[in-house]
Formats: C-alpha cells, sequence, structure tokens
C-alpha cells in the first residue's frame, strides 16, 4: 500500500511520512498528479497556510480524482482545503463540503495547541474502538465550519467545530493523528482500513 | 539531560529510548533541552531528532544552540514540532519573528530563564544561565509574545534542580502578561508542585526533568494526583 502525500512546496511532513511507515504504509510526497493517481490514497498535509496551499493544488483533478472513489485523506489545514475558502487568506478551497473556514474566536488562547477531546457524534468505521472523550492533539487558528451529515466527531475550543469528517472515500481530520498517541494510531489504522 | 542549577550535569540516559518510555507512562508532549548547547557552540543532532520524530507520536520540542534559521528548518525537517530559542532570542530577537512568520508562532517556544535578584526583580540570563540581561522575566515574556513566540518555557533558575516547588511568583508575574501557553519549569519536586503551577501559578503546562529521570515520581501517579484534585488531564 502507499499513499500520496501531496507537497504544497512547504513544511514538515516527515512525523507524518513516519506514522504510515508504522502501519506498514509506503508514502510518498509529490505534486505530480500523475504519482498521485498511481498512489492508494491521496493525503493533504497539515502544513503552512491556506492560500499558498490553494493556489499549489490542481483543486479540479482533485475534485475528479475524489468524485471516483479515490480515497482522500486532509489532515489539519488538509481538512481546512474540502472547503470553498477560509477566513486565512485568499484562494479556494476544493468545494468538497460547503462554507468557510473561520478563525477561532478571541476568548481563547490561538493558536489551539495541545490535547483536547473529540465527542464522536455518530457511529462510523472510522472511529471503531475510539470511545467517547478520547484525546487527540491540535496544532491550528482556523477551524472548518458546521458541516451536516458528514460530521464524525468535534471538539470544542471556544466554540464547537468538526473535529472528523467523512463522506464516503473523503475523510478529515482536524487534529494531528500522527501527533495524537494510541487515539491517533487508531483513528489513522481505521482510515486506512476503511477506504485504502 | 537535565542539570542541578546549570551545574554539575548528569547523563540520565538515551534522550529517544526514555522519550518513547515517558509517551508510555502518559507524558503529554517531550522536551529535549541541551541546556548548555549555546555556551559549548553544539548543534541539536540531525539523526537524534529523527530518531524520535520516527518513534515518537506525541509533540516534541528541540531547543539548545539553535542559532539560527537554518538550524530551525534543519530541526523541523527532521520531525520535531516546535523550536525552543532562548540565548538567540535574546542576542536576536527578530530570529522569534522570523521562525513564527514562516512556520507558524505553534512551532515557535521562546524558554526563558529567570533568577530572582536580591531586591525580588526577577533577571532574564542567557548563556545557559550565565549571562544577565538585566530584562525584566514578565517584560521579556511580553516581548516575546508580541515578537511571535506561541509558547513561553519558563524556568527558575534559582529552583532548578532543588525539588522545592516552581517559583510561583515568577510563573504568576509571567502569567499575568502574556496570552500565550507558558509551561513551568525549575523546581518540581512532588506532584502538589504541578498542582501549584496550575491553579496558583496560571500555567497551561509544567515540565519536569530530574524527578522522573530518577524515578522519583511517575508521570502516572501525578495525573491521577492531578485529576483527583479536579484537574483535566489526559488520561
Amino acid at each position: 500500500m502507499a499513499v500520496a502525500i501531496f507537497d504544497y512546496g512547504v513544511g514538515n511532513i516527515f512525523s507524518l511520512r513516519a506514522a504510515f511507515s508504522r502501519e506498514g504504509v509506503e508514502s510518498l510526497v509529490t505534486a505530480d498528479m500523475g504519482s498521485v493517481r498511481e498512489a492508494d490514497a491521496l493525503v493533504l498535509p497539515g502544513v503552512g497556510g491556506f492560500a499558498s496551499a490553494s493556489s499549489a493544488l490542481p483543486k479540479e483533478e482533485i475534485r475528479r480524482l475524489a468524485g471516483e472513489g479515490k480515497p482522500l485523506i486532509g489532515i489539519c489545514l488538509g481538512l481546512q482545503l474540502f472547503f470553498e475558502e477560509s477566513e486565512e487568506g485568499p484562494g479556494a478551497g476544493l468545494g468538497l463540503f460547503p462554507g468557510k473556514v473561520r478563525r477561532l474566536p478571541p476568548r481563547v488562547k490561538v493558536p489551539h495547541m495541545g490535547w483536547n477531546t473529540v465527542t464522536v457524534r455518530k457511529r462510523d468505521a472510522i472511529t471503531d474502538g475510539v470511545a467517547d472523550g478520547s484525546w487527540v492533539y491540535y496544532a491550528h487558528s482556523y477551524h472548518p465550519p458546521e458541516v451536516g451529515d458528514g460530521l464524525v466527531a468535534t471538539t470544542d475550543y471556544g466554540v464547537e467545530y468538526p473535529a472528523l469528517v467523512r463522506r464516503k472515500n473523503v475523510v478529515g481530520l482536524q487534529f494531528h493523528p500522527e501527533k495524537s498517541g494510541a487515539a491517533g494510531r487508531r483513528i489513522l489504522r481505521n482510515i486506512l482500513k476503511e477506504l485504502v | 539531560m537535565k542539570g542541578v542549577s546549570f551545574e554539575g550535569l548528569r547523563d540520565a540516559g538515551d534522550p529517544a529510548e526514555l522519550a518513547v518510555r515517558y509517551r508510555d507512562e502518559g507524558a503529554d508532549e517531550i522536551v529535549f533541552l541541551d541546556i548548555t548547547a549555546s555556551i559549548s557552540s553544539r548543534k541539536p543532532i540531525a539523526g537524534l531528532i529523527r530518531r524520535v520524530a520516527s518513534d515518537l507520536d506525541i509533540p516534541f520540542t528541540i531547543g539548545g544552540g539553535v542559532a539560527g534559521a537554518e538550524d530551525a528548518k534543519s530541526i523541523l525537517d527532521n520531525g520535531a514540532d516546535k523550536i525552543s530559542l532562548n540565548t538567540a532570542a535574546i542576542e536576536n530577537p527578530s530570529l522569534v519573528t522570523e521562525l513564527s512568520d514562516l512556520y507558524g508562532a505553534q512551532c515557535v517556544v521562546v524558554a526563558i530563564d529567570a533568577k530572582r535578584s536580591a531586591s525580588g526583580v526577577y533577571e532574564v540570563f542567557g548563556r545557559s544561565g550565565t549571562s544577565g540581561t538585566g530584562m525584566d522575566a514578565a517584560a521579556w515574556a511580553a516581548r516575546a509574545e508580541r515578537l511571535g513566540a506561541g509558547e513561553l518555557l519558563v524556568t527558575s533558575i534559582d529552583r532548578d534542580g532543588t525539588k522545592a516547588g516552581y517559583d510561583l511568583r515568577l510563573l504568576k508575574e509571567t502569567t499575568g502578561r502574556v496570552n500565550v501557553p507558558v509551561i513551568a519549569s525549575g523546581g518540581c519536586g512532588r506532584p502538589e508542585h504541578f498542582l501549584e503551577a496550575f491553579r496558583e501559578g496560571g500555567c497551561d503546562a509544567a515540565l519536569a526533568a530530574s524527578v522522573f529521570h530518577y524515578g522519583e515520581l511517575t508521570i502516572s501517579e501525578v495525573k491521577e494526583y492531578l485529576s483527583a484534585r479536579g484537574v483535566l488531564v489526559r488520561r
């Protein structure tokens, strides 16, 4: 099994690759859509800013691949790119989910950096074995807007927002599974088992 | 490595193996500080960082000897989550801003070593606690936040290694001035010291080294203690 981690041209994805490697999954970091098509899944990682990532993404092609059933996994910023736009900066997201990514409210410390709990809202194979209230690790300043039936889990930090979303072959995580200890391992393993 | 009042350093074992052991015992985050790196002109070791990042699935910070943007890039490229700046931030404050703009404030920790003077003022020291700066700790903390630090690691030089408890006044003065997370450091000896750092010091996290390295406390017993007293901890 091999996943393609999309290369926006910035940031550190060593830890994410190490997490896939611990699950016995090869990863390559690429912006070449030929390589992406050959991979078993496409991962949009959580590094960099919305505007620069948006301009690096071949959005039309990724939407098409997702529509054809290619597993698509978005982590942190990667999940935020599933939406139409973001308060963080200009540029369009993929529009796989409607709405605009928002900045975390000023009443809490931003960035939200650290461990927080998730509340499971809908039973799904990707939360199999993950207890309600499990702790996961966050490092972000913006959060996804409400999603309708794609909502799997939420987190509360000044505002309640989606932590885990899924629509068929498209899965997004606002937290970093590669930094979330046992809960992160379990969720990543579930996603790979279910989608890939 | 962990020092006692910055002198008489003892080797506490292989850092990567220790990190995994602490992860398994319930540590929420690991901070690797080579606290004498700047005065010895030592650089953070890329090989060690990669080894840690390959095995560890909780966040970790690397500090000590980070002198410029190249060092920071190497640390993050090798899988660390955060860089801790101490002497470099004092001597070149614009580096904090540069790294914060480049990688995001969440990657940039400013470590502040402070010593209490006879008049009761906390002075910031650089170069492993050997070089006084004349700066007030809380004022430097507030400036570090404005420069772009996403987190502050505040160590009491006086308390470090003493196990007498964190310097709560230092912590309180600092947390009162900033709106980023503050990690208490220096002086932890008992579970109640953690509780004090949160309740009285206003800290978001607390760091301990020697008590864990030398097996005097376990992370799980500390968490149990805190949880029983109403502190929300990850378990």
